[in-house]
């Protein structure tokens, strides 16, 4: 039951990296999770739970790209040092 | 928070400069409080002088004006001659307009304004509050009496939630949990920081799930971050009630108690968020949409028990805590 503040960091960190390595061209089209193939919906209208979720893994690559460059440094760094 | 009405107060920091930075336009009173734009009484200024001097006006303060329109800091009667008074001004207009960017560079972060909100509350919410999470069955009206795009105070509403309760309820929890602790004597002072940040973790994942839920889903638009700190938050009185019947009645005591509240926190949870959820989808669209938010609802309901249980069971049941520490 010890689960600090900081083993959640790991874990968030450790899921973000998962997401990061998720090729589209590569991975996500060939399962048929890629953006092009999405169905064209109207503008008010419901996304839909497997758009929504695509929508989300493309924007935690874009966003997360270059930061997760240097959160994993950071957390090697101290994982070293510290064990 | 600026607020035209306690504009006499604040001249001892800034001589008109503040006046002019009141930007929110002053709607019309409601409530009946008339105060300009905001919607309970903000007391933070009614003791100016303490966030210079840090005592409060009294007969002992002898030589210190403690009158609200006086500019009153330490060492006036030694600057006599203008020069240095005006100075002494100018540094404290500076030292206000950095306070002024400081708090407008922080409201991006944590919104502070809307924090205060939360916090506005007073004695008889607290126990009407606590009434409510232990005997739901009785409460008939759960809307909460919105004003446009502003939370309410919940000093006027018993239904709006709040962050009071949750923080006292999260600190009170730590401590019943170092006291159970002490009488298995298993305590020491690292035991209360492992607590506190153990909960702290589990509080920061189920909101998390809760979030990425609520957007995947496309539901609960008007489902505030800080209101779902509250909702997710209110089990932590229950927590403190279980632990607090098994030390009188150990084991039976804490499950009976565990299963009473989780079934009014239950009842609590789903009528209060039933009215917000599905109050602001029923608007975009026709019918899905409320049918996703009331199960996630219930997924929501039904895992609380199960982190009360999963919170608590240590400082209760004889389980092998002893490993995890060590490690």
């Amino acid at each position: 039951m010890t689960f600090t503040l900081y083993s959640l960091f790991e874990a968030a960190l450790l899921c973000v990296n998962a997401v990061a390595v998720l090729h589209e061209e590569r991975f996500l089209s060939k399962v048929g999770w890629g953006r092009d193939d999405q169905t064209t919906r109207g503008f008010g209208e419901d996304p839909g739970v497997k758009s929504q979720l695509i929508n989300l893994i493309h924007s935690i690559r874009t966003v997360m790209r270059i930061p997760l460059i240097f959160l994993n440094i950071v957390t090697i760094l101290f994982k070293l040092i510290l064990g | 928070m600026d607020n035209p009405g306690s504009v006499p107060t604040k001249n001892f920091r800034l001589q008109g400069g503040r006046r002019s930075r009141q930007q929110k336009q002053p709607l019309p009173p409601q409530y009946g409080y008339g105060q300009g734009p905001q919607f309970f009484d903000d007391t933070t200024n009614i003791y100016p002088n303490l966030q210079f001097q840090g005592q409060p006006p009294g007969p002992a303060t002898g030589w210190n004006n403690q009158t609200f329109g006086q500019p009153s800091f330490p060492g006036q009667q030694i600057l006599g001659d203008p020069m240095a008074a005006m100075a002494m001004q100018y540094g404290q207009t500076l030292a206000g307009q950095g306070k002024v960017i400081v708090n407008e560079k922080l409201e991006k972060f944590v919104s502070v304004s809307k924090l205060k909100y939360y916090f506005a509350v007073d004695t008889a919410y607290v126990a009407k509050k606590l009434g409510l999470i232990f005997f739901p069955f009785t409460h008939s009206d759960w809307s909460v009496h919105y004003n446009q795009e502003e939370p309410v105070a919940p000093r006027y509403d018993i239904n709006a939630p709040d962050l009071y309760i949750p923080s006292m309820a999260f600190v009170t929890y730590i401590l019943t949990a170092g006291y159970l602790l002490g009488t298995q004597n298993k305590f020491s002072p690292e035991q209360l920081g492992i607590h506190a940040s153990s909960a702290l973790a589990w509080l920061t994942i189920e909101l998390a799930i809760i979030l990425l839920a609520l957007y995947v889903l496309n539901i609960g638009n008007s489902l505030k971050v800080l209101d779902l700190t509250a909702f997710c938050s209110y089990k932590y009185v229950c927590m403190i009630a279980a632990v607090l019947a098994s030390l009188i009645f150990s084991s039976l005591g804490y499950f009976a108690v565990l299963c009473y509240c989780s079934l009014s926190l239950d009842f609590f949870l789903l009528r209060t968020l039933r009215v917000s959820l599905l109050s602001q989808s029923t608007s975009d669209h026709y019918g899905g949409g409320s049918r996703r938010s009331l199960y996630l609802l219930l997924v929501l309901c039904v895992v609380q028990p199960f982190i009360m249980y999963w919170l608590t069971r240590h400082l209760v049941l004889d389980v092998g805590v002893q490993s995890n520490v060590m490690e």
